[in-house]
C-alpha cells in the first residue's frame, strides 16, 4: 500500500518537474536563424574554398613557388607567373582553382610557405553551369580591392 | 417568419463557424506553442506572424482529392469524419458562453453533453473499421478501449460536481459560482468548506480524463504515428482528415470549457467584476494552452501505461472523492 502511494507521490512530482522545464524553455530566445533572411556569420575554422590573402597594398603575398599546385592531391590548382624586367621576384599571372575536384583537404594552405593562400567564409555558392565553379582567385583579389 | 427558427439558424451558423475559426486557431496557437517549447519559431511566413497559415492548410485540404481505399466499407467510410464532427458541434449547443449566449439551456446540459460526445468514439471505431486497414483497426481498438477507461473517473467527477451544486443545468452552475474566485467550485470556500479536500483532486481528474478522452498526447495511443502511421485516419485524405482534425480541436474547446463551467466559474469574472464571454474565453484558452503544453512535454504513454493510470489512480481516487463529497455534504452543507 505504501508503494501505491510512493508512486502516485513521485509520478506527480516528476510531472511537474516536466512541466517547470518545458514552460522555462517556452520563455527563451528562439535559436532558429531566419538563414535567407540574415546572412550566417561562419565560424572561424570554417573551410570555404581557398581564397589569396592580401597583403598591406591590396596585392597578393604569392611568390610563385608552385607548392600548392604540387601538393593537391586532385590537381584543382592551376598557378602562373613571371618575372618582369627589373623586378625581384616573380608576379603572379594566374591562380585558378577548379573548385569542381577540391575536396577542401587544406594541403595546399598548410604547404604555402608566405601564407598566400587562406580558406574564404564563401558558403553561397550555388550555380547552374561546371565553368562557374573554376574559380580565378586573381580576379577575384583585385575585385576584393575595389 | 418564425423568430424562434431564425435564432436557432443564427446559432447553428455562428456555432459552425466558431468551430471551424477555432480549430484553425488553435492549429497555429499548438505550433507556436511547439515551436517556442521546443525554441524554434513555429509559422511565420503566410500572413502575419503567420497567422493566416491554417486558411492556407485548410485551402490545401479542401482542393485534394477524396480517395476510398479498395475494400474499404464506403458507406462507413464517409459517414465516419462527419460522425465525428456532428457531435462536436452538437456538444456546442448548451454550453453557455456567457449569461444569456447559449443556444439553448437545458436542464440536463451536462448529461446532454456526455451522452453527445460519446458518439465521437463510434465514429473513431467506424473511420478505423472502413478503413480496411490494420493499422486503422488496431488504432480504433486503441481509442475505444482507452475511452471506456477514462469515461468513467470522468463521469464520477463530473458527479461530484453535480452533488454539490445539485443541478445539471450548466447555466446555473456557473451562476452558483458568481462573486468571485473564492465562490468557484474549485475551491468553494464560503459554500461549504469542507469541499476543499475534494474539488482540487477532482478537477484534476477531470482535467486529464478530457485530455485523454480527445486522445490528446500523452493520451495519443490512438494516433501513435511512430507505431500506426496515423492510426484511425490513416487513409483518410484531403478533407476527409480534415474533419477528423476539425473534431480533434472541437473535442479539446468542449473538453476544456466543461473544465471551465464546471470548476472554474464559467463566465463569471474571479473578483465578481463585468462577468461575461470575455472571462469564459480567457480561461478556456488558458487551459487550451495547458493541454498543448502538456502535449509538448511528455512522450506518449504504453497502452498498460495508460490503463494502469485509469484504472488504478484514477477510478479509485475518483470514487473515494465521490464518497467524500457525499460525507462532506451531509456534514457542512447549511
Amino acid at each position: 500500500m505504501s508503494g501505491y502511494f510512493k508512486e502516485l507521490v513521485d509520478g506527480t512530482n516528476s510531472l511537474v518537474a516536466g512541466l517547470r522545464v518545458t514552460i522555462k524553455y517556452l520563455f527563451k530566445p528562439v535559436v532558429t536563424m531566419q538563414y535567407p533572411h540574415v546572412s550566417v556569420r561562419m565560424t572561424p575554422r570554417f573551410r570555404g574554398h581557398i581564397d589569396l590573402v592580401a597583403d598591406d597594398n591590396g596585392e597578393s603575398l604569392c611568390i610563385v613557388c608552385g607548392m600548392c599546385q604540387k601538393a593537391c592531391p586532385s590537381d584543382c590548382i592551376t598557378v602562373a607567373g613571371e618575372k618582369p624586367e627589373g623586378a625581384k621576384k616573380k608576379m603572379l599571372t594566374e591562380y585558378r582553382l577548379d573548385f569542381t575536384k577540391c575536396s577542401l583537404c587544406g594541403l595546399c594552405v598548410e604547404s604555402c610557405k608566405p601564407g598566400a593562400i587562406t580558406f574564404s567564409k564563401d558558403f553561397n555558392l550555388a550555380g547552374l553551369t561546371k565553368e562557374e565553379f573554376i574559380f580565378d582567385l586573381k580576379q577575384r583579389l583585385e575585385e576584393r580591392k575595389r | 417568419m418564425n423568430p424562434e427558427v431564425l435564432r436557432l439558424i443564427g446559432y447553428v451558423v455562428a456555432i459552425i463557424a466558431f468551430v471551424a475559426l477555432n480549430a484553425a486557431m488553435l492549429v497555429w496557437m499548438e505550433r507556436k506553442v511547439a515551436g517556442h517549447i521546443q525554441l524554434r519559431i513555429g509559422p511565420k511566413e503566410v500572413g502575419p506572424f503567420g497567422l493566416l497559415q491554417s486558411f492556407a492548410d485548410g485551402i490545401k485540404l479542401m482542393t485534394k482529392q477524396l480517395i476510398v481505399p479498395e475494400g474499404a466499407d464506403v458507406p462507413l467510410f464517409k459517414i465516419a469524419p462527419m460522425l465525428v464532427m456532428i457531435p462536436a458541434v452538437m456538444c456546442f449547443v448548451t454550453i453557455p458562453f456567457s449569461e444569456t449566449l447559449a443556444a439553448r439551456n437545458i436542464n440536463v446540459g451536462l448529461l446532454l453533453i456526455f451522452a453527445i460526445a460519446s458518439v465521437n468514439i463510434l465514429a473513431l471505431l467506424l473511420g478505423g473499421w472502413a478503413s480496411n486497414n490494420k493499422y486503422a483497426v488496431i488504432s480504433a481498438a486503441r481509442a475505444v478501449s482507452q475511452n471506456v477507461a477514462y469515461e468513467i473517473p470522468m463521469l464520477i467527477t463530473a458527479i461530484t460536481v453535480v452533488m454539490f451544486t445539485g443541478t445539471m443545468n450548466l447555466n446555473e452552475i456557473v451562476m452558483q459560482q458568481g462573486g468571485g474566485f473564492w465562490n468557484w467550485n474549485i475551491m468553494p470556500l464560503t459554500k461549504n468548506f469542507g469541499m476543499l479536500l475534494v474539488m482540487p483532486v477532482s478537477f484534476v481528474i477531470f482535467f486529464i480524463c478530457s485530455m485523454a478522452e480527445t486522445n490528446r498526447a500523452p493520451f495519443d495511443l490512438g494516433e501513435a504515428e511512430s507505431e500506426l502511421v496515423a492510426g484511425f485516419h490513416t487513409e483518410y485524405s484531403g478533407m476527409g482528415f480534415g474533419l477528423f482534425f476539425l473534431g480533434e480541436y472541437a473535442n479539446v474547446f468542449i473538453g476544456c470549457s466543461l473544465a471551465t463551467i464546471l470548476f472554474l466559474g464559467g463566465w463569471q469574472c474571479p473578483f465578481g467584476l463585468f462577468p461575461g464571454i470575455h472571462w469564459f474565453l480567457l480561461k478556456v484558452y488558458f487551459l487550451i494552452f495547458v493541454v498543448m503544453w502538456v502535449r509538448w512535454t511528455y512522450p506518449r504513454t504504453t497502452i498498460y501505461g495508460l490503463l494502469n493510470l485509469s484504472w488504478k489512480f484514477l477510478i479509485p481516487i475518483s470514487l473515494f472523492n465521490l464518497v467524500l463529497t457525499g460525507a462532506l455534504i451531509k456534514v457542512f452543507s447549511r
